[in-house]
């Protein structure tokens, strides 16, 4: 990124070892499970959860452990039962491709479909799975607006105060001790923010590839998925690929 | 091998062009022609420059010269293979010297992952008499539709430089292939040309085709008369090695070695022989052509710029790896024939391959970490077979002194430390399983026996059979969801077969890989673009730079740039000061029978005053003030030093089965609250410090065996090593494709990280084929749990503890490698840590 100024962040680690911070006069708390976390209105938002892509990959050859979902499932559970969330939102890409959903194997499903009892269930449509889910239970919409903050899919062009976006599986690299560590990251300049993809297959691309330039006003913050902690990493200690 | 050296064995025309070169056919050659005659396989163990290629051939060209004019094209007669795509058109090269000056009707052609499109298309539709390939190659062949009927008439196989093939993946893969071959010809001989070692039999029986004697014989519907009539599963095999016949080169005479002593200077630690520099270049200076053998890239660059900083009188010297980019190896090679070169610093590219005429002497630059390769290499030196070559090996420090001269001793005694015999790995199997059902429709028994009387299969239970091949099929997971999108599947006729031809396609693309560190290209930056390829490197080693700034690659300094897709972009910096990144430690570790000789000769007195003086002292030293073990024994220290608390223990059993057993004692050490800090190892030591004095603990509990049960499956299943190894394991057997059709995808993007599925597969099927190949290669390759195993049951009640109140001799060298040690392991955590802690201490502070 050529020069963007460069801005003290204003963050705390919570308790369960998450980041967190506001956005756009909000606060956002990133979970160590790469979900983002809404206190006042109980909102749990995961994004990118690409539902059957282990499938997706077998149909073209390559026979990808087929755990995929179920292990999604397994992590998504566990937040839900860790958070106790009012409305729990899927912020686009949730499945893989368009027939994800007829892919869908043993309990997978139900489980899918457990997690609306009770709760709001929001799918928040992204370019992989344009008109949400055929069977399953949830509202489709596009986007979401809560208190300061707008929750879509894909991030948009221009200066987005409030947005919480996902599409783009952002992730860190760090180096240190002659060694380099790279993992799945939200990236944030208090204005804006991006969410990591949750899908256990879904992997990283990192914040300083160009599909990043232009969102950020300032220099943002990463918040690296460790185990039990959220950490917070400077933009100046972040290397490209 | 006595024979009758009338040359009636050799057609007037062969006996003609011998005796106008002016030369006799030696006996091996002799020996090599009757074995063609006799249509008898053979091992072939000759010193390079002994016309030992030439042997190889010569039953070939014979045949081919005495056939009648074939009315209709014939396939390929000869099929040679090498490690090296340079020796195979090397080889072309020299072969075309007695084809045409005996005026043979002869076709040479090589093919190699660089020949052309157009030269390869013809080679397939016009087969040469003879070719010179890769196995890479064979396992595509394996894999061609018509592979069969291509090579039905292929009647001798020549596997070049074979020991060094043999014991590994490549080797496995090859072997697989050349079963495959036996099935289209049967009456292929096989002949295998080998360098020096320890125990030819391994050899032999890996060579072996391995016929399967039939007990109770049942011919399979369809079969051919050819073919060997097969039986199904649990047939006993015939021991392999009676198939291949043993022929001995007339050796060299006993190689002269000699250990460097820099009397007064030998350092206490080190890797690079830095001190002895200046004798190594005198040495050049009184010698025609000098090799300089090191261990490691790294070591060959620094030694270069050392002799080129003392090189007063200008002499030229050369610098030779395989990190180069090829055309400047080539003109190394080149300027070598041609006796331009006083030294060439090189590395293990050339401990195989292309004689390079007269060379007077090799100069080993540290220890050569076991005999046979240092053997191999002398056998680089001197090609006048009458003269013994010389050697002089340079110890870096002063447990390589005893290194050294152990290893002098055992080649002097032709005591060769040896490759122990190999099961052939369960990855590679899924990809010859794949190409076999692109190449044709098979029979699951037949396949099964073909595969077993490929060497390193021949005890393949039939379980683990169909384990691959269900891999190969669905990827063989007890979740049946992926029966449909089957990619081999089993037809009417009982026949397994590829699903179609997309999927053998994508296949062809991919075959052959065994996997090497991902490597980039290094090229300078040309404006804002990539240019000229300077080399390769590995990935690992561009991850310590940041851009801006320098190394030293190929001889000069560079200033780094930046990566771009497979390319890492330099320019030239050549006044600035390299920043010199370890990378590769050394390569090999200290053989277990090369430790055993040091041992032995550190507690053996009446050996010690053929070393320098200042070691002996060392040693005197040592004994006074803490213990010297016995060859049986464990030495182990203890004391303080500042605020921390010292275990020194000395097994002797190479860097990696130290790191393995550093690893395990630490998380030992941990549950004793002794509070372990940090280790660090080499070939012979290993040292922890903690917090608190570690004197006290029982270290019989604390070296027990059971440390190899539940603690090392622990660590193992979290540690880097395993998905480093399941990565290799998921592109070899074809589970991760590397290529695909119109994206060639580098090796930097596969299309997402091995690990996660790892990860995901660890928690849901643990007992998954892959990662059980993964955690043998880890087990072996990376951390050497056999050889932690051994050592462990070797020192058990036999550990010889000294506390003292002060740093000892031994224990100097391992110090002194505290902090120049990248610290291994699970570090992710710490690394986002301490980089989150000084973003924390800017807010707050």
């Amino acid at each position: 990124m050529t020069a963007i100024p460069k801005v003290m962040h204003d963050f705390a680690i919570s308790a369960c070892g998450g980041l967190a911070m506001n956005v756009n006069g909000d606060e956002v708390l990133m979970r160590c499970s790469g979900a983002a976390w809404l206190a006042g209105s109980r909102t749990l938002i995961v994004a990118d959860l690409h539902f059957e892509k282990g499938s997706a990959y077998a149909r073209r050859g390559q026979m990808l452990p087929p755990y995929d979902t179920r292990e999604t499932l397994n992590r998504l559970e566990a937040e839900v039962a860790a958070t106790q969330p009012a409305v729990l939102v899927f912020l686009g890409d949730s499945f893989h491709d368009g027939q994800g959903e007829d892919r869908l194997h043993g309990d997978d499903g139900a489980r899918i479909a457990a997690l609306a009892a009770g709760r709001t269930l929001a799918w928040v449509v992204g370019n992989h799975d344009a008109d949400g889910p055929k069977a399953l239970p949830g509202e489709t919409v596009d986007e979401l607006v809560f208190g300061q903050l707008t929750l879509r899919h894909e991030p948009q062009e221009g200066s987005r105060p409030g947005e919480l976006a996902g599409h783009l599986h952002p992730a860190a690299k760090v180096k240190g001790r002659g060694r380099t560590v790279r993992r799945r990251c939200f990236v944030t300049d208090g204005s804006r923010m991006v969410l990591p993809a949750f899908g256990s297959y879904a992997g990283g691309l990192n914040i300083k590839d160009k599909a990043f330039a232009g969102l950020f006003g300032v220099r943002p913050l990463a918040g690296a998925l460790g185990t039990g902690r959220v950490h917070p990493i400077g933009w100046g200690s972040l290397a490209p690929d | 091998m006595p024979l009758d050296a009338s040359p009636t064995l050799l057609p007037d025309r062969f006996a003609d062009w011998f005796a106008s070169r002016g030369w006799a056919a030696r006996e091996h050659q002799l020996a090599m022609v009757e074995k063609g005659r006799q249509g008898r396989s053979a091992l072939l163990i000759a010193p390079t420059g002994g016309g030992k290629t030439l042997a190889g051939f010569l039953p070939s060209l014979i045949e081919l010269a005495e056939r009648p004019r074939p009315n209709t094209p014939r396939g390929v007669h000869t099929l040679y293979l090498s490690p090296l795509k340079a020796l195979a058109v090397d080889v072309e090269r020299n072969l075309m010297v007695p084809i045409a000056q005996m005026g043979l009707k002869v076709s040479v052609e090589s093919r190699t992952g660089d020949t052309g499109v157009a030269r390869r298309q013809r080679q397939r539709t016009n087969p040469p008499d003879i070719l010179l390939t890769t196995p890479e190659q064979l396992a595509l062949f394996c894999a061609w539709e018509g592979a069969r009927r291509y090579f039905e008439d292929l009647s001798c196989v020549i596997i070049d430089e074979v020991h060094s093939l043999w014991p590994s993946k490549r080797g496995d893969l090859l072997a697989l292939g050349l079963a495959r071959l036996q099935q289209f010809a049967p009456n292929l001989r096989r002949v295998g040309l080998s360098a020096t070692v320890d125990d030819p039999d391994l050899i032999r029986e890996w060579l072996s085709p391995n016929h399967v004697i039939p007990e109770t014989a049942q011919p399979l519907s369809g079969t051919q008369e050819s073919r060997a009539v097969t039986l199904g599963p649990g047939s006993p095999l015939r021991s392999g090695r009676d198939d291949v016949d043993l022929v001995l080169g007339q050796g060299g005479t006993r190689p002269e070695v000699d250990v460097l002593l820099s009397e007064g200077r030998v350092p206490w630690a080190g890797h690079t022989a830095q001190h002895a520099m200046e004798d190594v270049y005198e040495v050049i200076k009184k010698n025609k052509t000098t090799l300089i053998f090191v261990n490691t890239r790294f070591q060959a660059e620094f030694a270069f710029q050392e002799l080129w900083r003392l090189n007063d009188d200008s002499l030229p010297i050369a610098l030779h790896h395989g990190s180069l980019a090829a055309e400047q190896r080539r003109r190394v090679e080149a300027a070598m024939t041609r006796g331009e070169l006083r030294a060439v610093v090189c590395t293990s590219t050339l401990d195989l391959g292309i004689d390079w005429g007269d060379v007077d002497l090799v100069i080993q630059l540290a220890a050569p970490k076991g005999a046979s390769r240092m053997v191999q290499r002398i056998g680089r030196a001197n090609h006048r077979l009458d003269e013994p070559s010389r050697a002089i090996l340079v110890p870096a420090n002063r447990f390589e002194m005893l290194e050294c001269q152990a290893a002098r001793e055992a080649i002097y005694e032709n005591a060769l430390d040896g490759d122990p015999p190999r099961v052939g790995a369960l990855d590679v199997l899924a990809q010859h399983v794949m190409g076999c059902a692109c190449s044709e429709p098979f029979d699951l028994v037949a396949l099964y026996d073909e595969v077993r009387s490929a060497g390193p299969y021949r005890d393949l239970s039939w379980e683990d059979f169909e384990t691959v091949v269900d891999f190969v099929s669905t990827g063989g997971y007890a979740l049946k969801t992926y029966d449909r999108f089957r990619r081999i599947v089993k037809g009417q006729d009982g026949l397994w077969k590829v699903r179609n031809q997309q999927t053998a396609m994508r296949h062809r693309m991919n075959v052959g890989a065994i996997v090497s560190p991902e490597m980039l290209n290094v090229r300078l930056l040309k404006g804002a673009r990539a240019g000229r390829k300077i080399g390769q490197v590995e990935e690992g080693y561009l991850e310590q730079l940041n851009a801006g700034d320098t190394f030293i690659f190929a001889g000069q300094v560079w200033r780094f740039m930046g990566v771009t897709g497979m390319d890492a972009l330099v320019s030239p910096a050549p006044n600035s000061d390299p920043k010199m990144p370890s990378w590769g430690g050394s390569k090999f570790a200290l053989s277990t029978f090369l430790a055993k000789r040091v041992r032995r000769m550190m507690y053996d007195e009446d050996a010690w005053p053929a070393l320098p003086a200042d070691v002996r002292e060392w040693l005197e030293v040592q004994r006074d003030k803490s213990l010297l073990p016995s060859e049986d024994e464990m030495l182990l220290e203890t004391f303080a030093r500042g605020k921390r608390h010292f275990m020194i223990c000395y097994p002797f059993e190479g860097r990696l089965a130290h790191t393995t057993l550093a690893m395990l004692l630490t998380r030992r050490l941990e549950r004793t609250g002794v509070g372990p800090l940090g280790f660090v190892c080499n070939d012979y030591a290993l040292a922890i410090w903690a917090l608190h004095p570690m004197e006290r603990l029982d270290f019989d509990e604390l070296f027990n065996e059971d440390m190899l049960g539940d603690d090392l499956e622990a660590w193992l299943n979290e540690s880097f090593m395993m998905k480093r190894a399941f990565k290799g394991c998921a592109l070899i057997s074809g589970l991760i494709e590397r290529r695909h059709p119109g994206a060639e995808k580098s090796g930097r993007q596969v299309t997402f990280s091995t690990d996660l599925i790892y990860d995901v597969l660890r928690r849901h099927q643990p007992d998954h084929l892959l990662l059980r190949c993964a955690r043998d290669d880890a087990a072996t390759g990376m951390i050497d749990v056999a050889r932690v195993g051994d050592m462990l049951s070797r020192i058990r009640g036999r550990i010889r503890h000294s506390n003292v109140d002060h740093v000892t001799p031994f224990s100097v060298p391992i110090l002194l490698e505290i902090g120049k040690e990248r610290v291994a392991g699970e570090v992710g955590e710490m690394i986002l840590s301490e980089v989150a802690d000084e973003l924390i201490a800017e807010a707050l502070g």
